[in-house]
């Protein structure tokens, strides 16, 4: 097993399964952002269902063992896919072919997987100072403590609701946000399909099905959390 | 209709691996629509060498599409701008009347240029040779049909089989990787029964090879699967992909 991950495709598999790991996280982190908009439909008052999906999230064992997990997934696909597109740019060689590439068919997120990565990147810094490192102390904030329904009863927590509402009044952060949920949607309708391609899962009947998924995976994210900051900017 | 162009070329010219290449531009005039595009280099040459000037090295053999020798990047695609044709099955008639053709080299740092249009791709014998031997068993001949081959594996098998190690695929990589080539070798024994017993060894050999020789690590774009000459599916890189991890958890 050892040197599996010395290998091209052991390296592929640590970033395919690593992509994989952090979709799934996508999907809890856009399931939970939802709370934002669905409070008047669900009859709470507003950033009540925000707040107490923020206070399980905040006090819940599982997620403290799985934090960390995920900061992990972070680090083995940003750090291999450095690895990874250093070692292509010297297989490719530094000479490029004066009449161009004219390939025709080649999807536009299969080429430009590494710049997109860089552009979700960059708007995933810009997100941690805007909430995580606020939401956990290190940078100061006063959100005032609120009470919300929790599980039938009321419990007391942080106003977070606050904090992000406040955050998306900001016309060029909701840009921001746009942009990284574009190339986010652009480097997933690639990555997951091409994700289970490199795990070995592919046969004629199920890649073309794949695809489909991949695009819809990428059209719910990346589309899912645009609305959210329009929304936020919009209406709320 | 045939008729009779006349074209401007834009061709690397390079003396040596060592040496620093440059574009010569040629004219080539009267060239039938008809002929192909190898035999329009053979009148280039032909030309060069009545003026007393060296002939462009490129490399062909058969000039029907099985042996893969022929390399040529023309005008932004490997084997030039036809679907489904190496170079020797390139006709003049996909160009028009006065048209620049650029014709360089396959570019990449596994398949270093020897001189002018040739490259070294001795780095896929390598690859095949360390894919090693398959077992079959001596002695009485043994009846064709004593082992049953589902139909789709079979057909599956010969598609990965009629690859020909052009190298168009590497060409086409924005990573140069070799997975396409690598996983149509895997893949024409993997999805036989006489190839499954080394299945295992074989895979694990031919990507280590192809890894030492500094070929590039595939991110699924596809460009190989467009520009192959003999249609070889991105479906072999999955099963490839597949076999090696098989192969390795087996270790």
């Amino acid at each position: 097993m050892s040197n599996l991950l010395t290998a091209s495709i052991g390296r592929k598999l640590l970033m395919s399964v690593s992509g994989l790991f952090l979709i799934l996280f996508l999907l809890v982190h856009l399931t939970l952002n939802s709370f934002l908009l669905l409070d008047s439909c669900m009859g709470f008052e507003e950033g009540q269902l925000f707040n107490a999906g923020v206070h399980f999230m905040g006090t819940n064992p599982l997620i403290k063992v799985i934090e960390p997990l995920l900061a992990l997934g972070f680090v083995v696909h940003i750090v291999y896919s450095l690895i990874l597109t250093l070692q292509n740019m010297k297989a490719r060689g530094s000479q490029s072919y004066a009449s161009g590439k004219k390939t025709t068919g080649v999807e536009f997120a299969s080429l430009n997987m590494f710049p997109l990565g860089i552009a979700i990147f960059a708007f995933l810094v810009i997100h941690i100072i805007n909430f995580y490192m606020k939401m956990k102390g290190f940078i100061h904030w006063e959100g005032g403590e609120v009470e919300f329904p929790f599980f039938g009863a009321m419990a007391k927590g942080e106003n977070a609701y606050a904090l992000v509402n406040e955050t998306f009044q900001n016309l060029s952060i909701v840009l921001i946000y746009i942009v990284g949920s574009v190339a986010l949607a652009f480097h997933l309708a690639h990555g997951f399909w091409s994700a289970f391609q490199t795990i070995g899962w592919n046969n004629t009947i199920w890649m073309p099905r794949l695809k489909v998924i991949s695009n819809v995976v990428a059209i719910i994210l990346g589309g899912g959390f645009t609305v959210i900051a329009l929304g936020q900017y919009l209406f709320f | 209709m045939e008729k009779n162009i006349n074209i401007t070329l834009k061709v690397w010219r390079q003396n040596g691996a060592k040496a620093k290449g440059r574009f010569e531009t040629y004219k080539v005039d009267n060239v039938s629509t008809g002929s192909s595009f190898l035999e329009m280099l053979d009148m280039l040459n032909e030309q060069l060498i009545n003026e007393n000037k060296e002939p462009v090295a490129f490399d062909h053999d058969c000039r029907e599409g099985i042996c893969g020798m022929c390399s040529l990047y023309i005008n932004g695609r490997p084997h030039g701008p036809d679907d489904d044709v190496t170079t020797c099955q390139l006709h003049m008639r996909k160009f028009k009347d006065g048209q620049t053709i650029t014709i360089e080299p396959w570019r990449s740092a596994a398949f270093p240029v020897i001189h002018d249009l040739i490259v070294d791709r001795r780095a896929f014998d390598k690859i095949i040779a360390a894919g090693g031997y398959v077992s079959v068993n001596t002695g009485g001949v043994p009846d064709a049909n004593a082992i049953a081959i589902p139909k789709p594996d079979a057909d599956e098998a010969m598609d990965s089989a009629s690859c020909i190690g052009c190298g168009a695929c590497v060409a086409a990589c924005k990573n140069g990787s070799a997975m396409l080539f690598v996983s149509a070798k895997v893949s024409q024994l993997a999805l036989l029964p006489q190839g499954r017993v080394e299945g295992a060894r074989r895979a694990k050999a031919m990507v280590a090879k192809m890894d030492e020789l500094g070929f590039g690590n595939c991110t699924n774009t596809g460009a190989c699967e467009v520009e192959c000459p003999k249609n070889i599916s991105l479906s072999n890189i999955a099963r490839l992909n597949r076999e090696f991890l098989y192969a390795k958890l087996q270790d």
